[in-house]
């Protein structure tokens, strides 16, 4: 695997890393204090190609509690809540589109 | 049924021990997620969106009711209550731990189920037609080949490891319900002249991003050859496949550029090594394998009997009855198709309550037995047609007797980007929105067979290429859009279908369709000239005008 | 990287020569492919046992004349998801009827062991010392194996076919 530091990032706007937790999968952000979070609201925003290699590298380095982790855009809004920045990351935040199947 | 004994009870078993020390090791950090990776895909367990995803081999196809039973019982215990039913005769589970996989491997184990190589690049689920050993004019049960070539290929000591994953897919039937063209081997049972069983042997089908019909490398190998024969084509695809571009690896792609002649010749030189080994496959082997396939006791029963003439009055029964009831081998029998395509549902679930009661169902009704198709139905294969009334009674309760099989609302569908990190866009709302559309059953029935497979990315899990209509998602500027494709099948006159424009939005894929499906009705010449027929008889020209007239 | 051979974990003797270093006079040695194809008649007279390192994209049918005079053979495990010497291994083993020391190398795991005995791996230069440990353990998770190779091992087939002829005599 590349590492992060030697890897080419561009970023066009704030940005997270985001990844799934090893033992259950969950959906889970990198936050500002060397750890995992599942909330959003909680995880560490770069803003800067610079800054968004170092966290990725420091996730990276947590192969045992994550996997795959990325870097994934966020819409920051002008009350200062975070939204991510696409579809993909949409689902992944929220949940599947559609309505689960359940018995009856 | 094929039962599994002492020797493949064991095999599970340690089989499950061992994932459960490699998961050990994983959360203990002494496996690195590269590392870890190809062992749990080998055992069924990808990465989703959300969480693991845990994929289950329904080996042919065939299942009993305690082992429909359990796979409620993991959806409920370890998951969220449904599973996924695959275009590959395997089942998924969406949402399951980590940590409690090695636990739930441990109960399916318990009725002869395993997720080996359900995943991985090795030798898939050995998969075939749903309808095998009741099938009318089958030329024999190749359940017994598909187990042995399970067998075979499980845990093999030098394919495990191959450039790329590899599926086997085998028919006995005129009529292929395995789609055995798309797959890297393709079998077709046949006899010789002296009357032996033996397989045409197809290789280097595929879908995905570069779309290959199967080619014939060899018309005949006799049953006695299957294994030595099979073992010679991965060993050339395992030394000469490319490994540089995963896009690249699978034997289609080598297969095509040595071009079938040279590569055929690599196989046979190979194979005339290999013919006369171990492998070769003495009658009294096959026999024993046969002889642990039991077959239902059927009784002598009529093909009209009573019960059928009097509730046929009922034109829902009635409906019913003509799409989803087929011929059976025996008389007085019938094969019953339970449509898991409910109008607004997702393709292919099915709930823990719906399986149980499947599973019960399969007990009162078809000899303890279930079947899962390639299109994401199950079926239960020994009817007896004076039963199909109440059957269908308890099915219609159940939400499992929508009459679309086949129909134009009976759709294949990958789980899409609702689940599945490698997708571009979702495909269970574009299949939900159609089953809404085409909701009317006299329309669906004006219709007729019809099939429309979506695939969420280029790599094809829903087998758009080969739908009758297909229909891909592609992402354009972090929007969803998708490609339509008609002409396409799947079955013995496989082909690749053809792309009839640009790409259109997520909100406007149904109306295209509607036109798609407009346009065949204006243009048939005759009400049973199927949507395939026209559009290979005018080609794409009309249904390009259609759509894109007014776009 | 610990070598394991006879299912216990030994001291290597061999050197491994590099592609441009000196090959040693005497002593155990391991020396690349394609120098060795360059002087086999030369290098298979040299005082002290001789191997061979051989790339898993080469065809191991090139060896055939010098199999009975070499010490070992050493296959490469370039990643773990590259499986190409796997059948090497085993032509070498099954068709060449190669009888010296079958060596592993590169990344090898403790979860590749039972697979590598099974298509006629001797010995095993292991990625890491715990997996090196638990060897012996390892190899004995398995005790059912449905193919026909060159360890001897019965498949299950046969093993089926056995009981059934024993319960037929009962």
């Amino acid at each position: 695997m590349t590492s992060p530091l030697q890897q080419k990032i561009k970023i066009t706007g704030p940005s997270v890393v985001t990844a799934n937790r090893t033992w259950d999968g969950v959906v889970i952000y990198r936050d500002a204090h060397n750890g995992w979070t599942t909330d959003l609201a909680q995880a560490a925003i770069v803003r800067t190609a610079d800054d968004a290699r170092a966290l990725l590298a420091e996730s990276t380095a947590d192969d045992v509690g994550a996997i795959g982790p990325y870097i994934a855009p966020v819409a920051v809004n002008d009350n200062g809540t975070v939204e991510p920045g696409n579809l993909r990351e949409q689902i992944r935040r929220k949940g599947v589109t559609i309505d689960l199947p359940a018995s009856a | 049924m094929y039962a599994y004994d002492e020797i493949d009870r064991t095999l599970i078993n340690e089989r499950v021990s061992e994932f459960r020390d490699q998961v050990k090791r994983r959360l203990a950090g002494e496996l690195t997620e590269d590392e870890f990776k190809m062992l749990r895909l080998m055992n069924g367990v990808y990465l989703q969106l959300h969480a693991y995803m845990f994929r289950v081999a329904i080996p042919y196809g065939t299942l009993s009711s305690p082992q429909l039973r359990k796979m409620a019982h993991v959806a409920r215990r370890y998951d969220r209550g449904y599973g996924h039913f695959t275009t590959r005769q395997n089942i998924q589970f969406n949402w399951i731990k980590l940590a409690d996989l090695p636990d739930a491997l441990e109960d399916l184990a318990s009725v002869g189920i395993h997720a080996m190589q359900t995943s991985g690049n090795c030798t898939r689920n050995v998969t075939t037609d749903q309808w095998a050993g009741v099938a009318p004019g089958e030329v024999e049960d190749p359940r017994i080949w598909a187990e042995l070539l399970r067998q075979y290929s499980t845990m093999h000591p030098e394919f495990s490891f191959l450039p790329r994953k590899f599926k086997i897919a085998i028919t006995a039937s005129a009529y292929d319900r395995a789609a055995i063209k798309v797959h890297d081997i393709g079998l077709r049972i046949h006899k010789n002249e002296a009357g032996e069983t033996g397989f045409e042997v197809l290789v280097g089908g595929g879908l995905g991003r570069t779309p290959f019909i199967g080619r014939v490398i060899k018309p005949f190998v006799h049953g006695r050859d299957i294994l030595s024969y099979v073992e010679s084509i991965l060993r050339v695809y395992n030394q000469y496949g490319r490994r540089d571009n995963i896009y690249k690896a699978r034997i289609k792609i080598l297969v095509h550029e040595l071009g079938i002649e040279k590569f055929a010749a690599e196989v046979e030189d190979e194979w005339l090594a290999t013919r006369d080994s171990a492998l070769t496959l003495d009658s009294e082997v096959v026999e024993d394998i046969r002889s642990r396939f039991s077959y239902p006791h059927y009784q002598k029963l009529s093909d009209t009997p009573d019960e059928l003439t009097a509730a046929s009055a009922d034109p829902h029964f009635a409906r019913w009855l003509k799409n989803s009831v087929a011929p059976h081998q025996r008389t007085g029998y019938a094969i019953v198709t339970l449509s898991l395509k409910p109008v607004g549902g997702p393709p292919g679930d099915a709930t823990a309550d719906q399986m149980d009661a499947v599973a019960d169902l399969a007990d009162k009704y078809s000899f303890g037995e279930i079947r899962v198709g390639h299109e994401q139905n199950l079926a239960l294969p020994s009817v007896a047609r004076r039963d199909l009334p109440a059957l269908w009674r308890q099915l219609d309760k159940l939400g499992l007797a929508t009459p679309n099989v086949n129909l134009v609302t009976d759709i294949i569908a990958c789980p899409g980007l609702d689940y599945c990190s490698l997708a571009n866009t979702r495909s269970i709302p574009i299949a939900q929105e159609l089953t809404r559309r085409f909701a009317n059953n006299d329309l669906a029935e004006l219709i007729g067979r019809l099939h429309i497979n979506i695939s969420g990315c280029i790599n094809a899990c829903g087998h758009h290429h080969v739908g009758h209509i297909g229909i891909l998602g592609v992402e354009k500027n972090g929007e969803e859009f998708f490609q339509i494709t008609i002409g396409g099948r799947a079955d013995e006159h496989a082909v690749v279908g053809t792309l009839i424009g640009p790409a259109v939005p997520f909100a406007e894929v149904a109306d295209v369709i509607e036109d798609i499906v407009e346009a065949y009705l204006a243009l048939r010449a005759r009400p049973d000239e199927l949507f395939v027929q026209t559009v290979e008889r005018l080609g794409v020209e009309p249904f390009k005008e259609r759509v894109y007239a007014t776009r | 990287m610990p070598l394991v051979k006879q299912g216990k974990i030994v001291a290597d003797g061999y050197i491994q020569v590099a592609d441009d270093a000196e090959i040693p006079v005497e002593g155990a040695a391991l020396i690349p492919a394609a120098r060795f194809l360059a002087d086999p008649e030369a290098l298979l007279k040299r005082s002290g046992p001789t191997g061979v390192i051989w790339p898993n994209n080469r065809d191991p049918e090139e060896l055939v004349p010098y199999l009975d005079k070499l010490a070992v053979v050493a296959l490469v495990f370039p990643s773990f998801r590259d499986g190409r010497a796997y059948s090497q291994a085993r032509l070498l083993r099954e068709r060449y009827k190669y009888k010296g020391e079958l060596r592993a190398t590169g990344q090898v795991l403790r979860d590749q062991f039972v697979i590598m005995l099974r298509a006629g791996f001797d010995s095993f230069e292991v990625k890491k010392d715990a997996d090196a440990e638990a060897f012996a353990a390892t190899v004995k998770r398995y005790t059912v194996f449905y193919q026909p190779t060159g360890d001897g091992r019965i498949t299950a087939l046969h093993q089926r076919m056995q009981l059934r002829h024993a319960e037929n005599a009962r």
